[in-house]
């Protein structure tokens, strides 16, 4: 076995623009049902409309901050809509409700009616939307290799999109820290724990909700962006699956913790990397083909997401007391 | 649990019912599989092609009809949409696409194009093409520049102007009410144990599609993988697809209760399962459709509207196993007990009714319907696949919702009407977006009526 190439895989996963993105969709995400308790399932839908947003108005000739804006937008006002016909109504009135969503966005995505705006199912080249956000890169063309990671400066899956795209997960950190210790974190968790009380207070609970709802998707709608940026925009790669990772990445580190997400999403895709690429090596192709591997890899994830919930629903950084998970 | 000898001869009669009518299901003749490659030789030829839906998906179990100067052949075209023909005789070959044998919603983009005539020489192959999608005639509006070009042979300068095909006809309206009824009750079967079990325990069960899922793959490993009959495999995924609703609340979600986990963690187990059940699906057999039977279905017209005779049986099969569920719930000591537990499982425990004996039953009726549902939705699609189930999750919630979640009856109500809206919405919209009007239904339901059609208000909060 090849434990250089394979630890330099793993490595890989560590610094990954795609590790970064579901992490940064993962704090969104605990900002909907760590501080506010919102069961949404559709973060993917938010991903991949801040995706598309940011391609087309790019496609269109809009320079990087003004495609950025496009996308935010539309996340603002997809949550909007969301939020109104199911904050008022029980938890999982909501789960299906963005799962749906979510679903209605690939559909029109992927539509062949589409096709001129989206792509249809081909989706949209990534060499069509990148060049805004290449350009802007301080560094010389060419590539650097640090240790076990070598990529190329600028271009596509590069070092300025990694450095780019874990400064942003940091900053959503910063913000989630101090939105956590503010006075409107704590009304957010007033309405997990007990929606009653808020509202007894004084506070409208479907204005605070909703504004949770609206951040959350924004951050997803960001996440968006950094996930296509080293690959294509293509409606099936952010379906449904993806929602549901981004759930066990957020159980995984623990709901309603500054670093949960982040410590889950470089777990989650490093222990995955490692289990693929030692069964590659171990296994013969003739007991398992490379592509159940691959299968085999998204069954332990279902599980370990199902053996999370029922044994430490908290995940690693969590704290009990602050569980989310709870039926009002 | 005590159960009613009348209720035992009512579910009797409805199993024998059911077994009958999977009989008149059986094919005729031996399955062939259609999608061996034709390799044109010195003294063959072939004739080739590849048929995609107006959405660019392959369009499975398409049947086609070549006839030249060596006589007639039938193929229907395999997972990847493909078909190929192998013929002994050079000439001309006239190739007839079976209409009737479209996907729902489908339609030749150039209807006048059927049959297409091709030459083949022997030693070499030839292709002929049916590109699939609205008539490119009459176009509202500005019209999809995809799709068309992409095929090769599908000259759309010489497109007629077919005057039938585009727009909303009387015969196209009733053929899509029909598509949707049978889809309707189709969905029906698969949703009802959804309600149910959301009914006793309160969960939303997302696993609930691999339920479907397992009954349709089921009938493929029983059908092609062990050449049993259609009868004994459809049975067998049944009872296996019961079975395993009962085993599952014994072993995981009986005992999730007794934990005391809330049905909000429960529910994100439910996904965690659905998630490894897919995989584990494809990993066994593949990500490819899956055809259950490969003959071709026999069909009726009646006026306009064509039906195949599959749907016909699943009709009637799908009304009969809905027809028994239904007087079981209203006419048997259990059923009662089912609605007492669904209407106040902590009521229905204190008059002596056994809570968990009664959400076993629930869920081993329901996953028993599921798998019937899958194995009916199989045959209705032409092909099941890992993912069928997921596919249809969000229609069953639908259902379900909009029905009134909980209640047997809504989840029928539901699926009926879910079932014409996504296949009547392709009258309207483009047919790869009709599940997303079903879907935009659901949104609607809640933000107007919340708890459903047949719900009651209390039940939301």
């Amino acid at each position: 076995m090849d434990w250089t190439r394979i630890l330099g895989q793993v490595a890989g996963e560590i610094v990954a623009p795609t590790t970064a993105a579901y992490a940064l969709a993962a704090i969104g995400l605990n900002i909907h049902f760590g501080l506010t308790g919102l069961l949404n399932m559709g973060q993917a839908g938010f991903m991949l409309l801040g995706a598309y947003s940011f391609a087309i108005a790019t496609i269109a000739g809009w320079p990087l901050w003004a495609a950025v804006l496009v996308a935010v937008a539309s996340a603002v006002v997809f949550a909007t809509i969301l939020g109104i016909p199911t904050l008022k109504l029980r938890g999982d009135y909501l789960a299906i409700v963005t799962i749906a969503a979510a679903e209605i966005v690939r559909l029109i995505g992927r539509s062949t009616s589409m096709t001129r705006i989206t792509g249809g199912n081909a989706g949209l080249a990534g060499e069509k939307y990148k060049y805004t956000f290449e350009e802007l890169s301080p560094f010389p063309d060419g590539e650097f290799s640090l240790g076990p990671w070598q990529y190329s400066n600028n271009l596509s899956d590069s070092w300025w999109l990694r450095i780019v795209a874990w400064t942003v997960v940091g900053l959503a950190c910063l913000l989630m820290w101090r939105l956590m210790n503010s006075p409107w974190g704590r009304v957010l968790k007033g309405v997990r724990e007990d929606e009653d009380a808020v509202r007894s207070l004084g506070k409208n609970v479907f204005a605070y909700k909703m504004q949770s709802l609206v951040l959350g998707g924004v951050l997803g709608a960001l996440a968006g962006i950094l996930f296509v940026l080293p690959r294509a925009v293509q409606a099936d790669s952010l379906g449904r699956p993806v929602t549901f990772y981004i759930w066990t990445i957020l159980l995984l580190g623990g709901a309603a913790a500054v670093f949960g997400p982040v410590l889950g999403s470089i777990l989650l895709w490093t222990v995955l990397m490692l289990i693929k690429t030692v069964m590659r090596d171990v296994i013969p192709t003739t007991v398992m083909r490379s592509e159940q591997i691959e299968m085999f890899g998204w069954v332990l994830v279902g599980i370990a997401l199902m053996l999370l919930v029922i044994f430490r629903p908290q995940g690693i950084l969590g704290d009990k007391k602050e569980l989310a998970i709870r039926d009002h | 649990m005590d159960r009613s000898p009348l209720a035992r001869r009512a579910l009797l009669a409805t199993l024998v019912a059911i077994l009958a009518l999977l009989a008149l299901l059986v094919p005729a003749g031996p399955a062939h599989a259609a999608d061996d490659v034709c390799v044109p030789g010195p003294t063959t030829g072939c004739i080739n092609g590849t048929i995609r839906t107006a959405a660019g998906d392959p369009a499975v179990g398409i049947a086609l009809t070549a006839t030249g100067p060596d006589g007639e052949h039938t193929v229907t075209t395999g997972p990847e949409g493909r078909w190929s023909i192998t013929v002994t005789a050079a000439g001309d070959f006239s190739v007839l696409l079976d209409v009737a044998t479209l996907p729902a919603g489908e339609t030749l983009r150039d209807p006048s194009k059927n049959p297409r005539t091709v030459t083949i020489a022997l030693g070499s192959s030839g292709a002929s093409l049916f590109p699939l999608g609205a008539p490119a005639a009459g176009g509202t509006g500005p019209s999809p520049t995809g799709g068309s070009s992409a095929e090769p042979g599908a000259d759309t300068s010489a497109d007629a102007p077919a005057a039938s095909g585009s727009g909303i006809t009387a015969g196209r309206v009733a053929q899509q009410f029909t598509s949707g009824i049978v889809f309707g009750l189709l969905l029906a079967l698969a949703s009802v144990g959804l309600s149910l079990i959301y009914g006793t325990t309160g969960l939303s069960n997302f696993a609930h599609g691999e339920q479907v899922t397992l009954g349709g793959i089921l009938a493929y490993v029983g059908c092609q993988v062990l050449g049993m009959p259609l009868l004994v495999s459809g049975i067998l995924a049944v009872a296996i697809g019961a079975a395993s609703g009962w085993f599952q609340d014994a072993f995981i979600w009986h005992k999730l209760r007794k934990r005391g986990l809330g049905t909000t963690q429960q529910m994100i187990v439910t996904i965690g399962f659905a998630m490894a059940l897919q995989y584990t699906f494809q990993f066994f057999l593949g990500g490819s459709p899956l055809r259950i039977v490969t003959t071709n279905p026999r069909t009726f017209s009646f006026g306009d509207v064509i039906i195949t005779q599959q749907s016909v049986i699943s009709l009637v099969i799908a009304a009969i196993a809905l027809g028994g569920t239904a007087y079981f719930l209203i006419a048997t000591r259990t059923g009662r007990a089912t609605r007492a537990v669904s209407d106040n499982p902590a009521l229905a425990a204190a008059s002596g009714i056994s809570v968990e004996n009664i959400v076993r039953i629930v869920w081993t009726l329901g996953a028993g319907l599921a798998a019937l549902g899958g194995v009916l939705l199989g045959l209705y699609f032409n092909a099941t696949a890992w993912n069928m189930g997921a596919t249809i999750l969000l229609l069953m919630f639908a259902a379900v919702t909009l029905g009134g979640l909980g209640t047997a009856f809504g989840a029928l109500v539901g699926s009926i009407v879910i079932g014409l809206v996504s296949e009547m919405s392709s009258l309207v919209i483009p047919s790869d977006l009709r599940y997303g009007g079903a879907l935009l239904i659901l949104i609607l339901v809640l933000l107007f009526r919340p708890q459903g059609i047949l719900g009651r208000a209390e039940r939301v909060g």
